[in-house]
């Protein structure tokens, strides 16, 4: 009874409406405003000069008392000012893999005609990503959000708030952007990429594509290890990875079912995630196939994530509608 | 415009903490003369050492340490006070620990606090002083602790100076109205409510309950106001200005006092001629007499009369009040004195002053009349070699021998005391009365100020067909003093207060101005009290203002400019809508009226073309305004002309039909 009773007050207030596209402007209803633990803190100093003033008799006491007090309301409405009727639009977001944090961005707009100071944008509320924003501006504001399964990410409920000028109040406000990114499967441990695969034109494909040295690049999340540039690295140089040109005509086709039909759902992405990685890695065309899916063998940055994301968003339901490919648990 | 990725508690910025510090040390930098000199390098010794570490990015010191300088404060202030809760003590304990926290002083938190603390400091300067200047002094350390407080606020940018300043001045002017709109209606309650330390006044000076040769010397020096006159009409001439204070009767060779006190009923006098009707109001003295003019015929409400006509109040005067009073100049009383009465105005100390009791004996085997030895007395003050100064010779151990034979000089107390001592010795009732002597008129206000430099003592003297009367024996050494004031009366040379003074005329203007000033300063902010509320509230119409109406009115009226202030403020922050747009909505607006209103979701060109089937007759109307608001809002540079000839077309549209 109670707790519904809360749940339905909780909505009468807050009004959450799941998640919204586009942008989003912070009318008035949305911005919320409470005093924080530093305001109350200074309520209590008003009331102690009060007592003191009636007490002393001190006409300047009450003077400064009630002035102080109006800062109190000033400060709140500055507060809310601070935030409110601002526009917020998601950014983009970088796909990553299971295991790593994703940064989702937004962008903070102020159409109004005044500078706005110490908007954060948080979470989980141990951290936040602090802006100011002057007056018809705009910023970018991001938030790390951790991924541990592969499959789409929402950020879930953000938070816009501040406590500027002067630290009396916090208003909020909360952002349910529709806005998703994409977690890849996490890669298994780096090894050799699936035995010699025949292709319809002719050659295969040597030592996995690593006899000659084309250049460096910058290191993507998932290169193995074995192709840092360690040497560059110790130059302090940041992290690259070397990259070998196979030959134009090798193809690679990475198959579901090449792998031991012991292995489970879950790993088979993972493996298959690394040998993507690897193969591009090594400038080599490949193919996958999954269940229900096939991607023809292609190269390029696009195909990589075409794959990726293919592997991250793979249904398991599939599986069931295919039975004889259910894996042994 | 980096952003910062933080905990919700930063520490803070050394720019910060120096900037604290220097606002603190501003709000303290009064109280400096009025605590013991240990407290003052104690507090400057630690705020050294804070901005030191905070310079040296050193670690604060630990917890124990400061603990250990709290338990020494302490001890030291119990020892210098003998108490820990009195008003200086607290002054003196809240000075060091600030300076403590502000010696683990680490993040905002802790910054906030200092800045309440700094708050409440403010407020401690106001038990010494409430002047004008104060006031000022005080709002701009406000002003600054305040953008203190913005500038930790500022935790993960350095912001500089200006931002948080103009932030702070912005906010505390927008307060003004809230706090105006509190100070009028916040229901008064008459203090204190609870009893006070003892030395919550000591800082007040005045006439005193006893007198003793150089007592008025001090009161003399000071410029400070004593109390302030409104007459009703005319103002008495100055030599009928004798304010009337505690009146003493008893000597003890060296020194006159007031106690005890016979206190009566009701004042008992015979009128001559009709009042005069003025309202005073008296700075707090800390002690309960009332100032009026010679000789008072009402008694304020809340104090009461004694026999020899002084008015004390019920409770020592520790506010500024104000009340009316009706006084006579020309009056008869006493005329029916109690013997006991008549023992006591003879009384001298045996062994005491000698010389004066033969020079008294020798004059009354002369003058048998008891006025013509009174006279003769005065004479004497007047024909031989006295003079009046301020600063006279010091006395032996029979002052009043010594002043009438050796020195002869001395200030209004010499005079009214060997005056005294001579009449009781020759066998007259005598007694010393001391109050205030003069005042000066403020053309601006139109009021009087009375000044301690105004201090004065005289005599009365009782004979059987007449009562007491007043006799004035500086009057007699000195006429200037009754007639032209102080500054008028001493040598040049005397050290007089710069005010006393009227060599300068526009010194003089100046003063008169800023007094007057001063006055509503203190009528209006500083007198404003629960019976200033009541009649304030009569004025715009409540008659019996009670505690929840007044609550009533101030909920509303807070309410009020919290709502203006916020819809003044919410216009700046909304998108600015930009005048193009403007416009274009009052096309639309116009054409709505005719009963085409636009979708939501149609664009311009659409819309237009929607138009052009429905109303041909407006065809090239509406097809050059949205060209024109095309080209305005999407195309690439429009001119200012096209501005112009689209808020021409918008202006003259008309939808009707024709």
């Amino acid at each position: 009874m109670y707790a519904a009773l809360k749940n339905q007050l909780y909505h009468w207030i807050f009004q959450p409406r799941g998640p919204e596209g586009g942008t989003i402007v912070l009318v008035q209803r949305r911005v919320f405003i409470l005093p924080t633990r530093q305001g109350i803190v200074f309520a209590l100093t008003l009331l102690l000069m009060l007592v003191g003033s009636i007490n002393y008799g001190l006409s300047l006491g009450f003077v400064l008392t009630f002035l102080l007090a109006g800062l109190g309301i000033t400060a709140m409405l500055h507060t809310f000012r601070n935030l409110a009727h601002m526009r917020v639009a998601p950014g983009r977001v970088q796909a990553v893999f299971a295991g790593e944090h994703a940064r989702f961005t937004v962008r903070l707009e102020n159409p109004g005609a005044t500078d706005r100071y110490e908007i954060g944008l948080t979470r989980d509320r141990n951290a936040a990503d602090f802006h100011d924003i002057p007056a018809q501006h705009q910023v970018l504001a991001g938030v790390d959000v951790p991924a541990p399964r592969r499959g789409p990410l929402r950020p879930g409920r953000l938070t816009l708030f501040t406590r500027y000028p002067l630290g009396l109040f916090h208003a909020w406000s909360y952002l349910d952007l529709d806005v998703q990114c994409v977690v890849y499967p996490r890669p298994a441990r780096p090894g050799a990429l699936p035995p010699q695969v025949s292709s319809e034109g002719s050659g295969a494909l040597h030592g996995q594509g690593q006899e000659d040295f084309s250049g460096l690049r910058q290191y993507h999340p998932g290169d193995s290890p074995r192709h840092i540039a360690w040497k560059a690295a110790a130059r302090d140089q940041g992290l690259l990875t070397k990259q070998f040109s196979g030959r134009a005509d090798a193809e690679l086709w990475l198959d579901w079912q090449q792998l031991p039909a012991t292995m489970d759902v879950e790993a088979r992405l993972s493996q298959l995630t690394r040998w993507v990685i690897d193969a591009q890695a090594s400038s080599v065309s490949y193919g996958l196939r999954l269940p229900g899916m096939t991607l023809p063998v292609a190269t390029g940055e696009a195909h990589r994530e075409r794959c990726l994301e293919a592997l991250a968003l793979f249904d398991v339901r599939v599986l069931d509608r295919d039975g004889s490919q259910a894996p042994s648990a | 415009m980096y952003g910062c990725s933080t905990g919700m508690d930063p520490r803070l910025h050394l720019r910060s903490t120096l900037w604290l510090t220097g606002a603190l040390l501003l709000v303290a930098a009064p109280h400096v003369d009025r605590l013991p000199w240990w407290i003052i390098t104690l507090a400057l010794m630690l705020v050294a050492w804070r901005v030191y570490l905070g310079k040296m990015r050193l670690e604060l010191p630990r917890k124990w340490l400061l603990l250990a300088i709290v338990a020494g404060t302490v001890t030291g202030v119990y020892l210098n006070y003998r108490t820990i809760f009195g008003r200086d003590a607290g002054i003196a304990l809240l000075m060091v620990m600030l300076a403590l926290k502000l010696l683990e002083t680490r993040t905002r938190r802790d910054g906030m606090l200092l800045c309440f603390l700094g708050y409440f400091l403010v407020i401690t300067n106001f038990l010494h002083s409430q002047t004008i200047p104060t006031a000022l002094y005080m709002l701009v350390c406000v002003w600054l602790i305040t953008a203190g407080m913005v500038h930790l606020q500022h935790g993960h940018s350095d912001a500089g100076y200006r931002v948080p300043l103009r932030a702070a001045g912005l906010m505390l002017a927008q307060s003004a109205p809230l706090m105006l709109v509190l100070f009028l209606l916040f229901p008064r309650i008459q203090g204190p409510l609870w009893g006070l330390p003892h030395d919550a006044y000591s800082a007040l000076s005045g006439l005193s309950e006893t007198m003793s040769p150089g007592s008025f010397t001090n009161l003399t020096l000071s410029d400070a106001v004593a109390f302030r006159v409104e007459f009703k009409e005319q103002a008495p001439p100055p030599r009928d200005l004798y304010w009337r204070g505690p009146v003493m009767w008893d000597f003890d060779g060296y020194s006159w006092s007031a106690p005890p006190y016979q206190y009566a009923s009701q004042l008992r006098y015979n009128a001559q001629l009709p009042g005069i009707e003025y309202s005073v109001t008296l700075e707090p003295h800390n002690n309960r007499w009332l100032l009026a003019l010679d000789l008072p015929a009402r008694v304020p409400p809340g104090a009461i009369p004694t026999t020899d006509f002084q008015l004390r109040s019920a409770a020592p005067v520790t506010t500024r009040v104000r009340y009316d009073m009706q006084s006579f100049l020309k009056v008869e009383f006493g005329l029916a004195e109690s013997r006991q009465a008549m023992r006591r105005a003879l009384r001298l100390p045996a062994g005491f002053n000698p010389r004066t009791a033969e020079f008294a004996r020798a004059l009354r085997k002369k003058f048998a009349g008891d006025r013509a030895l009174m006279n003769a007395v005065l004479a004497m003050f007047r024909d031989e070699a006295y003079f009046y100064t301020l600063s006279p010779p010091q006395l032996g151990d029979h002052p009043v021998d010594d002043f009438l034979f050796r020195t002869r000089r001395g200030f209004c107390e010499h005079y009214a005391s060997a005056f005294a001592v001579l009449m009781r010795a020759a066998g007259i009732p005598a007694r010393i009365v001391t109050g205030y002597l003069g005042g000066e008129l403020n053309p601006l206000g139109n009021y009087m100020i009375v000044r301690q430099s105004d201090a004065h003592a005289w005599t009365e003297v009782w004979f059987p067909d007449a009562g007491w009367i007043r006799v004035d024996p500086t009057a007699a050494v000195s006429p200037l003093r009754v007639e032209s004031g102080i500054a008028a009366a001493l040598p040049r040379t005397d050290p007089l207060p710069l005010l006393a003074r009227g060599d300068y005329p526009w010194l003089r203007q100046l003063r008169l101005t800023w007094d007057s000033a001063a006055n509503s300063w203190n009528q209006w902010v500083l007198g404003y009290n629960p019976e200033r509320q009541r009649s304030l509230m009569t004025r715009i119409g409540i008659d019996r203002s009670t505690w929840e109406s007044l609550a009533l009115l101030l909920v509303i009226a807070t309410l009020t400019v919290t709502v203006i202030l916020f819809l003044l403020m919410a216009r700046r922050s909304r998108a600015a809508m930009d005048p193009v747009k403007r416009a274009y909505l009052l096309f639309c607006r116009k054409l709505a009226g005719a009963g085409l209103p636009r979708a939501p979701s149609e664009g311009p060109a659409a819309y237009a073309a929607r138009l052009a089937a429905a109303r041909p007759d407006l065809q090239t109307a509406v097809g050059a305004i949205t060209r024109l608001y095309i080209v305005l809002r999407y195309g690439v540079a429009p001119g200012p002309a096209a501005w112009r000839e689209f808020e021409e077309r918008v202006k003259h549209f008309s939808a009707a039909t024709r």
